[in-house]
């Protein structure tokens, strides 16, 4: 039946870490760098635990090609809320990385288009970072940006240092803007059709935003007939255990934690519990 | 491996130094008043406590590898984590054909991908004496299921040859062997007890069908394949309380929630695992109070589509339905019936 190892090491057992550096990126977001290698992939997540607290899923933010690794925290639970306490020196639990990741080596040689919406940016930082560290190993760059209002905006900087690279397009929208902003104004569909020299046909499009946000792109991007081959979607599930057994992030016959939650479209014709 | 022939004294005495032992033993007892009148299973104290002409208990005996609440992980607040792992030996006997092929299921998936040494520690120091079914209860359909004999993961199985008068053991590991041997006065059974045996298991296959599958469970797999949108989902989940008793009785159901403890000194505690049932409104709940799940019968199709579809591709075909009938009882507005949603299902569709 199985081997008998009670010694065997459990898989909810929590490395404890040392957060490095945390700041506020607005009112809601904060930015945690902890310099412990995971030896993640992009698109993957961690477990972040509290002892105390509890767990929660979060979103690695940082390419593989930096040393340890970075998380985005916005306040929506008990340990959200804790760790929104924390400072430098303080310690999380971490277990993983868990989930699939990007398909890197098919996105080789592409131009790539990613569509984010608020904090959808977040887990896509992973993959956009991995390709600054890479540049000569893939296409066109464009990342698409879409944020609420003006105060929410995450990543700015680096949103500049982006547009500021060989090859690389940074578009930027806000749902309602005040005054004061020069840019596009509207959610993130407005921007599709500005993207400068790239065939979404033969472009892999990664989109990763709110729920809502997917249905949209989605229709937009069936309007330009971009074959649901390439498309990816970064899916939200609430994983509990992150090894394919809680059944929490389960949609239709699919574990999130594991085949996820990075998922090509076309993977998704038959889940339609998905979005 | 031996196969041997008990009678009721010899049984008794073989079950009472079993209690005896350093081992805790668990059996089927008393039908309990305050448990609906139903069997369940308890530690024993002493052989005459033991029922093995029980017809269904109340709770499937995955309680034991799967408790309704066990320790993961001690901690300090904020701190350090250390494992938990439950060591205790136990000896489980009477378990049914049905809920044994249920255990066999979640050992396989327990283990597969990532090992959980929790259920596996808990499992492997179990010893599990499995009987074949004397009386069926009210609503069994382990023959439609194909689930009314077993034919492993247990160590011993024995079988009544008639109200208790006499048993055949037969041990299949060396656990069970070894337990087995314990019983010193125990003669070998001959070729008409094993006649005898094979008689009471091929009447199980056929009898034990309260209520009867118009299919192959093989074939549950492509009648869901086109089924997702048929109007049966919503005609039962709407008297659905959503109250969870189909996935808690089940032998086969083992989601789970992991909650953290703090205990009264505020400086540990334990982080928990507990049944969970994607029947309950807030399973699929994510940040943001969004829910994957929302709609009732969404959450009804889907513990039919895992027990008909969803966990067979994960353990080989085997459909995560044991037919134990448990689900059927404990539904309130009687909706539960995995064979009525099948059947129901048949009516409008070919496999």
């Amino acid at each position: 039946m199985c081997d008998c190892n009670s010694t065997e090491k459990s898989i909810y057992l929590p490395e404890l870490a040392p957060i490095t550096k945390v700041a506020m990126m607005n009112e809601t977001e904060m930015y945690m760098h902890l310099d412990h290698d995971i030896g993640h992939k992009p698109g993957q997540f961690v477990e972040v635990s509290i002892a105390g607290i509890g767990e929660a899923p979060i979103s690695i933010s940082s390419s593989p090609t930096e040393a340890g690794f970075d998380m985005v925290i916005r306040k929506a639970g008990r340990v959200t809320d804790i760790m929104h306490q924390m400072q430098a020196g303080d310690k999380l639990g971490i277990r993983g990385p868990f989930g699939s990741g990007y398909p890197i080596d098919e996105m080789k040689g592409k131009d790539l288009v990613f569509v984010c919406g608020g904090i959808g940016l977040v887990p896509q930082r992973s993959m956009i970072n991995y390709i600054m560290d890479n540049r000569a190993d893939f296409g066109k760059i464009a990342i698409l940006q879409g944020t609420k209002e003006f105060a929410q905006r995450i990543y700015h900087d680096e949103l500049e240092r982006w547009a500021g690279v060989d090859g690389v397009q940074v578009l930027e929208t806000i749902d309602v803007a005040h005054d004061s902003w020069n840019g596009n104004v509207g959610v993130v569909t407005t921007l599709i059709d500005k993207i400068d020299g790239i065939d979404l046909t033969k472009a892999v499009n990664l989109i990763c935003g709110p729920p809502i946000m997917y249905k949209f792109v989605l229709m937009v991007l069936q309007e330009k007939e971009v074959s649901h081959e390439n498309i990816f979607v970064n899916l939200e599930r609430r994983m509990k255990c992150g090894v394919g057994k809680c059944g929490h992030c389960q949609m239709n016959g699919q574990y999130v934690c594991q085949s996820g939650p990075v998922y090509r479209y076309s993977d998704l014709a038959n889940i339609p519990e998905a979005i | 491996m031996s196969i041997k022939k008990l009678n009721k004294d010899v049984f008794k005495s073989f079950v009472d130094s079993m209690i005896a032992s350093d081992q805790s033993v668990v059996g089927v007892k008393e039908k309990v008043q305050a448990k609906g009148n139903k069997f369940a299973f308890g530690p024993l104290e002493n052989a005459d406590q033991l029922r093995l002409d029980y017809d269904v208990t109340l709770i499937p005996p995955k309680k034991y590898m799967l408790p309704q609440t066990e320790t993961l992980l001690t901690y300090e607040v904020k701190g350090e984590s250390k494992q938990h792992v439950d060591e205790q030996k136990l000896i489980l006997v009477g378990v049914h054909p049905y809920d044994m092929i249920a255990i066999n299921q979640m050992d396989e998936l327990f283990s597969q991908d990532e090992y959980d040494t929790h259920y596996m520690t808990r499992r492997n120091n179990i010893t599990v004496i499995a009987c074949d079914v004397v009386n069926a209860s009210e609503n069994i359909f382990a023959s439609s299921m194909e689930t009314a004999v077993v034919e492993k993961g247990f160590d011993i199985l024995l079988t009544d040859l008639g109200k208790g008068k006499e048993y055949v053991a037969e041990a299949i590991t060396e656990k069970g062997e070894a337990l087995l041997a314990t019983a010193v006065d125990a003669t070998d059974a001959d070729d008409k007890d094993i006649a005898k045996r094979s008689a009471i298991q091929e009447a199980n296959k056929k009898d034990l069908d309260k209520h009867t599958l118009n299919c192959k469970p093989s074939e549950l797999s492509s009648l869901l394949e086109q089924a997702y949108e048929h109007p049966v989902w919503e005609e039962k989940a709407k008297t659905c309380f959503s109250c969870g008793s189909c996935n808690t009785t089940c032998p086969t159901c083992y989601c789970f929630d992991v909650q953290d403890l703090v205990n009264w000194n505020l400086k540990d505690g334990q982080r928990e695992r507990s049944w969970d049932g994607c029947l309950l409104k807030d399973f699929a709940n994510v940040a943001g109070d969004h829910n994957f799940r929302k709609q009732k019968e969404s959450r009804f199709r889907h513990r039919l589509y895992r027990k008909g579809k969803y966990v067979p591709t994960k353990i080989g075909g085997q459909v995560a339905c044991v037919g134990c009938g448990r689900c059927v009882g404990a539904c309130v507005p009687d909706i539960a019936n995995p064979v009525a949603v099948y059947n129901r299902l048949l009516e409008d569709i070919k496999p």
